[in-house]
């Protein structure tokens, strides 16, 4: 570069003058080369990230005009079909939003599919992190924060799913209070501390927009902070590769390949909320009409995220039990809202250390690991996944009743007995699957790939050419690390002496073992010597053909005729040139 | 002729012949008007014949001979010409098959054997009949109240937009987006299957007139949202989310995630 332009020379001044008070350079000067591995699946927790500044963003508009009050007040918005109706104020602002703020209803609109999409990219981000073991040290704690950031994010939707004050929301807070009562001894105070006395109350609606406007997304802004922090520190996990191993990160610099596929997909990710924002209806307030608590509409349903609570108590059969005639434990709601997501969500918090303790793996993963290479992990993920799924058809099971013709009883004992049946049937057919992609990975290395290319031998013998794999998949295959099950634990050692933790290690080893035991171990540097001695002489064999193929340039194509391109030719002519040469 | 120019000065002949006249023209009178009443009566009994005719063939092998029921469908004394012509003229009878509930579907009766049908019925014993043009004109219904009374009545099973909604043990309520008013106010007041019986009692004619109204905006209404997704809320909210949304988020990050290779 010869010359500074205009540009660059000012923008050179600026960065001076800012440098010179605040000392920036030298921290850009070590951050903005900072190198990225690549990946679609990278990208998956940045579209939660911009979806959530686009949550903030439009959220900000709603709250100037929007109020948090319960006051009844008789509507007199543009919306006829609710003209003259008493109502709560909350719920005539976000009509006024709807219908007379101008751009109220697309900000609305966006702000919904924005906070539906949030909470979606971070279920799918999850995923990715659980399917290719990227939660395994050093990076559990960026796991929790991130199951934090899930539930946060299901408390902020949810509250703000019963802002508006329509008549599904109203039903959604009913539902809730149902489940706050059930929790045993509590309960029923806690309700009354929560709604200020009895349901709905007067002060509801004003708690809860503290909640959704000040309290969770502040948690949520700190915690991603922190979570970003930590992925910069620790550095970006990297798919195996060639030249990739635990110890550096092959990708791209921060600055410029990263700052611009970052902001352009932000504008990708933005676009694509303001594009179904303005074209694609949701939650359309004014049908649902004012919450009385004497109302509820048929369909009434939560939004994506909570339909699995709402599924659970929907299938969930009527138990009760009725202690000494004064306390009731309401098992069908205990269990299904609270008892299940307890469970599910401790699982999924706890996980990296259960692996970590099962498998006894103390060192340090930078490489992920290919989802087929743990089959048992691979296989709970599945089978988690599928629980969730069939929750979540219990949430919408009338919608699937009236739109295909079923009834919803027997939808409802289907997923009374899926529920138990269908995830361990997912977990085993997933996990041998992973086994058999191990056993064809193995198959590849030592065999190499079909070629599809038939080759008749001299003697008349025919085979089937194999060509060896590339460089990029063998480094792939061979990244995968073989794991041997924990041995045995002794009862008691050499000296005699009982150990103590026999019991506790042989739980150990047996997990160990139905994590690992299975799993096809990867060929041995002298096994894949031969048979790249093997697959060479194959190659060998073909050679003469190649040799033939090259000097004269003959296209095929399916049925065998063979002619040269824009000179269509019969067989007997072909045949003829061939033996020409 | 002789006999007329004969007695044509006799004292007698302009009275005779005006009797004659009266009598004549009184007579043709008596015989024509008597004929048209006659007419009218036989019209309505043709009618109830007819509709007679039809139920024999269409409906008595499961409702009786003489409509009194038997165990494969209910008694039709008292129910109705609003239930019948509600029942019919949207196709739910006759039935196609047994079923958990009798569907819509296209007609089987024109509209006059409809008529006839629900004519026969009625004839049997009293019970609501078809709603007149009167009661059928909800031009002005208070359409917010109707929102109300829809909400307090209806949506529980119909859904707050209309759309419909599952009963138990593959029942259902339909939807409302293609009914007309008449039908609306028939099911009201006859209680179709699952449905209640809302009388005037219940729900005086102004309140019906105004669900009518509510309902008619309903179908009517545009969507200022943009697609409406069948206006059935979260469920296909999140649908839609999960495959078109996320197709797009998704390909466009495999997109700019091959660009880098």
């Amino acid at each position: 570069m010869s010359e500074a332009s205009t540009i660059e020379k000012a923008g050179g001044g600026v960065a001076t003058y800012v440098d010179q008070r605040v000392g920036s350079n030298k921290f850009l000067a070590r951050n903005l080369g900072k190198v990225f591995p690549d990946h679609w699946s990278f990208m998956l927790g940045e579209i939660a990230l911009y979806s959530f500044i686009v949550v903030l963003i439009t959220g900000t508009f709603l709250t100037f005009f929007y109020k948090p009050s319960m006051i009844e007040v008789v509507y007199d918005g543009s919306y006829v079909p609710l003209k003259g109706i008493l109502m709560s104020e909350a719920y005539a602002s976000s009509l006024d939003i709807s219908f007379d703020i101008r751009g109220g209803l697309l900000i609305r609109q966006m702000h919904h599919w924005a906070a539906l999409i949030f909470i979606a990219a971070m279920a799918v981000h999850m995923f990715r992190v659980f399917f290719t073991g990227a939660f395994r040290k050093p990076r559990e704690f960026n796991w929790l924060i991130g199951v934090v950031l899930v539930t946060l994010g299901l408390i902020a939707g949810f509250s703000g799913y019963s802002l508006p004050d329509d008549l599904l929301s109203g039903t959604g807070l009913q539902i809730t209070r149902g489940i706050a009562q059930a929790v045993p001894i509590i309960g029923t105070w806690a309700t009354f501390l929560i709604f200020d006395g009895q349901f709905p109350g007067n002060d509801f609606i004003s708690r809860l927009y503290s909640v959704h406007i000040l309290l969770v997304p502040g948690l949520i802004l700190a915690l991603v902070t922190v979570h970003l922090m930590l992925v910069w520190t620790q550095k970006h996990t990297q798919f195996p590769g060639p030249g990739r191993t635990n110890e550096n990160v092959v990708g791209y610099p921060l600055m410029p390949v990263y700052m611009a596929k970052a902001g352009g997909f932000f504008f990708i990710v933005f676009g694509i909320i303001a594009l179904i924002g303005g074209l694609v209806t949701i939650n359309p307030i004014w049908i649902f009409g004012p919450f009385m608590p004497d109302q509820v509409s048929a369909g009434s349903q939560p939004d994506w995220y909570m339909g699995f609570l709402d599924g659970a108590l929907r299938m969930m059969p009527n138990w009760e039990t009725n202690l000494f005639d004064w306390w009731t434990i309401s098992w069908n709601i205990l269990i299904p809202a609270v008892i299940v997501p307890g469970i599910l969500f401790t699982g999924l918090a706890l996980y990296p250390f259960i692996e970590a303790w099962v498998t006894g793996d103390k060192k340090e993963h930078h490489l992920l690991d290919r989802p087929r290479n743990n089959p048992t992990r691979t296989g709970f993920g599945v089978m988690a996944i599928t629980f969730y799924g069939l929750l979540w058809i219990g949430g919408g099971n009338d919608i699937i009743a009236t739109s295909f013709d079923l009834t919803i009883n027997s939808i409802t004992w289907f997923l009374r007995i899926a529920i138990f049946v269908i995830p361990p049937i997912m977990f085993v057919v997933t996990r041998r699957i992973c086994l058999g992609l191990q056993r064809r990975d193995r198959d590849k290395l030592l065999h190499g790939y079909e070629s599809g290319r038939i080759l008749r031998l001299p003697h008349g013998e025919f085979i089937e050419v194999h060509e060896p794999i590339s460089i990029k998949d063998k480094a792939v295959i061979m990244s995968k690390t073989d794991i041997t099950p924990l041995p045995a634990p002794e009862r008691r050692d050499a000296a005699g002496v009982r150990n103590k933790r026999f019991h506790l290690q042989n739980v150990q080893h047996k997990l160990s073992g139905f994590f690992y035991a299975e799993n096809i171990a990867k060929p041995s540097a002298a096994e894949i010597e031969a048979a790249e001695h093997h697959l060479a002489h194959e190659v060998a064999l073909e050679a003469p053909l190649h040799a033939y193929e090259d000097a004269d340039q003959i296209d095929t194509f399916h049925g065998g005729v063979l002619h040269h391109p824009g000179m269509p030719q019969t067989n007997a002519e072909q045949m003829a040139e061939r033996t020409q040469h | 002729m002789k006999f007329l120019a004969a007695h044509r000065r006799s004292p007698l002949f302009a009275p005779s012949l005006l009797t004659i006249a009266l009598v004549s023209v009184g007579g043709a009178y008596a015989v024509v008007s008597s004929s048209q009443t006659a007419q009218a009566a036989d019209a309505g009994q043709v009618a109830i014949d007819e509709g007679n005719k039809l139920y024999l063939t269409g409906c008595s092998s499961c409702h009786g001979m003489q409509a009194q029921g038997t165990t494969n469908g209910p008694t039709l004394l008292g129910v109705g010409a609003a239930s019948v012509h509600f029942q019919v003229a949207t196709g739910r009878m006759p039935l196609a098959a047994p079923g958990a509930q009798a569907m819509a579907k296209d007609p089987q009766y024109t509209a006059d054997e409809t008529a006839q049908l629900a004519a026969y019925v009625a004839s049997l014993a009293p019970g609501p009949a078809i709603p007149t043009a009167e009661q059928l004109d909800y031009e002005d219904a208070d359409i917010a109240e109707g929102g109300v009374l829809f909400r307090v009545n209806c949506a529980q099973c119909h859904q707050a937009a209309g759309q419909g909604g599952a009963l138990t043990q593959g029942k259902y309520a339909p939807s409302l987006m293609e009914a007309t008013p008449q039908e609306l106010y028939e099911a009201m007041v006859s209680g179709p299957q699952s449905m209640p019986v809302f009388s005037n009692g219940t729900l005086p004619v102004e309140e019906k007139q105004a669900i009518i109204a509510y309902v008619s905006e309903l179908q009517d209404a545009p969507n200022p949202g943009g697609l409406s997704l069948g206006r059935l809320g979260p469920v296909t909210e999140g649908l839609f989310l999960w495959t078109a949304v996320f197709a797009a988020l998704i390909g466009a990050a495999v997109w700019i995630g091959i660009k880098a290779r």
